[in-house]
């Protein structure tokens, strides 16, 4: 367990505060991002039909590549996610851990 | 018309159906021989890697009534089933960029765990469990009555043999295989559905060039712009808005999605896995949705409709129009093992609560050996699996197509705002945790209850299908009247009178339509999705009752959690 003066150490370390506050910032952005997305989307069905009904290209409407788009977005946001965790989160996570052992 | 052999015993799925369960079955027999703790039987030993647990996610959750229905759904509406299959892909970022990597650094077997992690574990535990069992049931009853109704359009068993069958193969799994068998069922199925909506993806491209401009020209051709554009499916707005919330906090309130976390070794296995998930479930729609148009246009609306009215079968079809019955069994075949994977994984869930949450937790108090604990689990897996094949019985026949909504309302109104505010908030209590559940869980089931779904479709059904009987008696009725008096008009000069007749005919019918229309039964709550009421509600009856009644000792083991959850000291 983490009680005790090792915990307060963690707790106190200024590597531990960064990692909360970068790692609580890129989930709150990317979340924002995504309910931005989808409900942007469920937007235009809601109160913009015509537009995705307006065609996109031959008679294929603006609200097929939109949807397609949707999904795709929404991985590649997970995407990023785990590029950035894998790389930085990581790093600062095995950094902590060494330094308090 | 087509020929189809669909609901006729076919050689080919029947073998392709042995072949996977025997292969499942030996799996089982192999994972038995490795299931004796609780971390086994719950969580595969946490021995899953990123990847598999990635595959296994999606075979949990990419059900056959999604491939199934969201394919007849696009065949039959176009554009329309588009947009449902978005809404189930789009709670996966929420899972991986809020709650994976914390609930597997902070809990051991179910999300309980997490929202018991610096709370009063009785009560939560208690409350945690009831949100999960009743998610699970709903969910689980939907699934097997769709897969006794399923298996007799494709294979002409009869219903409850097929019940039977799915119940006792589920049971067998979780039972002597625990999580590790169910995890292999679900790579298994995931694998085969992937593949064969793959293949089937690719026989639909060749008949059109491999481009999707073609498919689109034909299907416009065949059932005009309006295929391709967003019709009625979502009139109302807030509808809309409701419907999305709860399909995307929902998937990240499943207890058996989130009980799959558990199964890795640690949060960046867990992130990795969700990753892959998001990635292979988004690819599964896309595929799904361009079936759905391909039957559209090669199989045709008429005898996709005529075969089910849902649209069930299209992909059936298609695989039969494109790759003949060898085709056709092996889809069915893929079909079947698609729904016990989803079931299996359920129940694992399920028994989860029951003995993981319920017995040790709170009647145990948390002290139980491992040996109780299993013998527990295995009890309570028993008891649901004959729970299942008993409501599938019961149920024969019921629409329950709402129980999928009702499990994905609960789920994200009783589940998902507790652990989001244990994950995220200080000054979150045992207090505030007991009553954001028992508020979303009351809200979303009375709500739905209340609904035009539960209140008119299913209560006042009767009600409502004697007015609109009635409704079109008046109308053939008047339609006779107006038809004579037209005939009379060709042969009379007193033309103006008679037209003054048809008009008061077709008022007084309109009249007498109207009347009947004030009398059909009204819902009490007239929305068909509660999400947005009961999962805002959750949140902030959570967040009240937590300022009232302030609890120092939970505000003081934060800062431990935020240990744990952020950097995994401490994680099991």
């Amino acid at each position: 367990m983490t009680e005790g003066r090792r915990g307060v150490r963690i707790q106190e370390d200024p590597e531990f505060k960064t990692l909360v506050s970068q790692k609580t910032i890129i989930s709150f952005v990317l979340t924002v991002l995504e309910l931005f997305l989808y409900f942007g989307f469920i937007w235009l069905i809601a109160y913009n039909k015509p537009f995705l009904s307006s065609k996109f290209y031959g008679v294929i409407t603006w609200g097929i590549p939109i949807a397609v788009g949707t999904i795709i977005l929404s991985w590649i946001l997970t995407g990023i996610y785990v590029l950035w965790a894998n790389n930085k989160y990581d790093t600062m996570v095995k950094n902590i851990r060494e330094k308090i052992g | 018309m087509q020929q189809t052999t669909i609901g006729q015993v076919h050689l080919e799925s029947i073998l392709f159906f042995l072949l996977f369960v025997s292969g499942t079955l030996f799996i089982t027999y192999w994972a038995a021989k490795r299931t004796r703790t609780t971390k086994e039987f719950y969580a595969a030993g946490r021995s899953i890697t990123g990847f598999q647990n990635g595959l296994a996610l999606a075979g949990d959750y990419m059900s056959a009534a999604s491939f199934l229905g969201i394919a007849g759904l696009v065949s039959l509406k176009g554009y329309d089933g588009l947009i449902y299959s978005v809404g189930w892909l789009v709670g996966w970022p929420i899972l991986t960029f809020l709650i994976a990597e914390p609930l597997r650094n902070l809990g051991k077997y179910t999300f309980a765990d997490v929202v018991a992690y610096r709370l009063h574990q009785r009560p939560i535990r208690t409350a945690a469990a009831t949100g999960s069992l009743i998610t699970v049931l709903f969910y689980l009853i939907a699934q097997m009555v769709g897969a006794g109704t399923l298996i007799k359009l494709l294979f002409g068993l009869p219903y409850e043999i097929a019940i039977i069958i799915v119940g006792g193969l589920m049971i067998s799994y979780v039972l002597f295989g625990g999580m590790l068998a169910t995890t292999w069922v679900q790579i298994i199925k995931a694998v085969l559905l992937l593949g064969g909506a793959t293949l089937l993806v690719i026989l639909t491209l060749a008949q059109f060039g491999f481009n999707y401009g073609n498919l689109f020209n034909e299907a416009v051709t065949k059932y005009g712009d309006k295929f391709l554009e967003p019709g009625g499916l979502i009139a109302n707005p807030l509808e809309a808005f409701s419907l999305g919330l709860a399909l995307m906090f929902g998937t990240a309130g499943l207890p058996h999605i989130l009980m799959r976390f558990y199964t890795v070794p640690d949060a960046k296995e867990a992130r990795k896995s969700v990753f892959y998930a998001t990635g292979f479930i988004g690819y599964f729609y896309i595929l799904t949705v361009t079936i759905g148009f391909g039957a559209a246009v090669l199989v045709g609306q008429d005898i996709i409709a005529g075969i089910d009215k849902g649209g069930n079968m299209a992909a059936p079809l298609l695989a039969e129009t494109l790759g003949g019955t060898p085709f056709l069994g092996f889809l069915s075949a893929v079909a079947f093992a698609t729904i016990l994977a989803v079931v299996a994984g359920l129940t694992l869930a399920g028994a989860s609560a029951l003995s993981h949450d319920l017995y040790v937790g709170v009647i145990r108090k948390g002290i139980a050996n491992e040996k109780e604990e299993v013998r527990v689990a295995k009890a309570a897996t028993l008891f649901l699996g004959v729970s299942a094949i008993l409501l599938g019985i019961v149920f024969k026949g019921q629409n329950v197509a709402f129980m999928v909504g009702l499990a994905f309302a609960v789920a994200a109104s009783a589940n998902f705002p507790a652990l989001l505010l244990s994950i995220l908030w200080k000054r979150f209590t045992t207090k505030g945790a007991v009553a954001s559940i028992y508020t979303g869980l009351a809200l979303a089931t009375g709500l739905i209850i209340l609904s035009p779904t539960v209140w008119v479709d299913i209560i006042h059904s009767g009600d409502k299908k004697a007015i609109e009987t009635k409704i079109k008696d008046i109308e053939k009725e008047s339609k006779i009247k107006i038809d004579n008096l037209m005939a009379q008009r060709t042969t009379t000069k007193e033309q103006n009178t008679i037209d003054e007749m048809i008009k008061e005919e077709k008022q007084k019918a309109s009249k007498a339509i109207s009347n009947l229309k004030e009398q059909m039964p009204k819902p009490i709550f007239d929305m068909r999705n509660p999400g947005i009421i009961s999962m805002s509600l959750s949140f902030v009856v959570g967040i009240i009752v937590s300022l009232i009644f302030r609890d120092k000792e939970a505000e003081k083991k934060f800062e431990d959690e935020k240990i744990r959850s952020f950097i995994g000291i401490g994680a099991e």
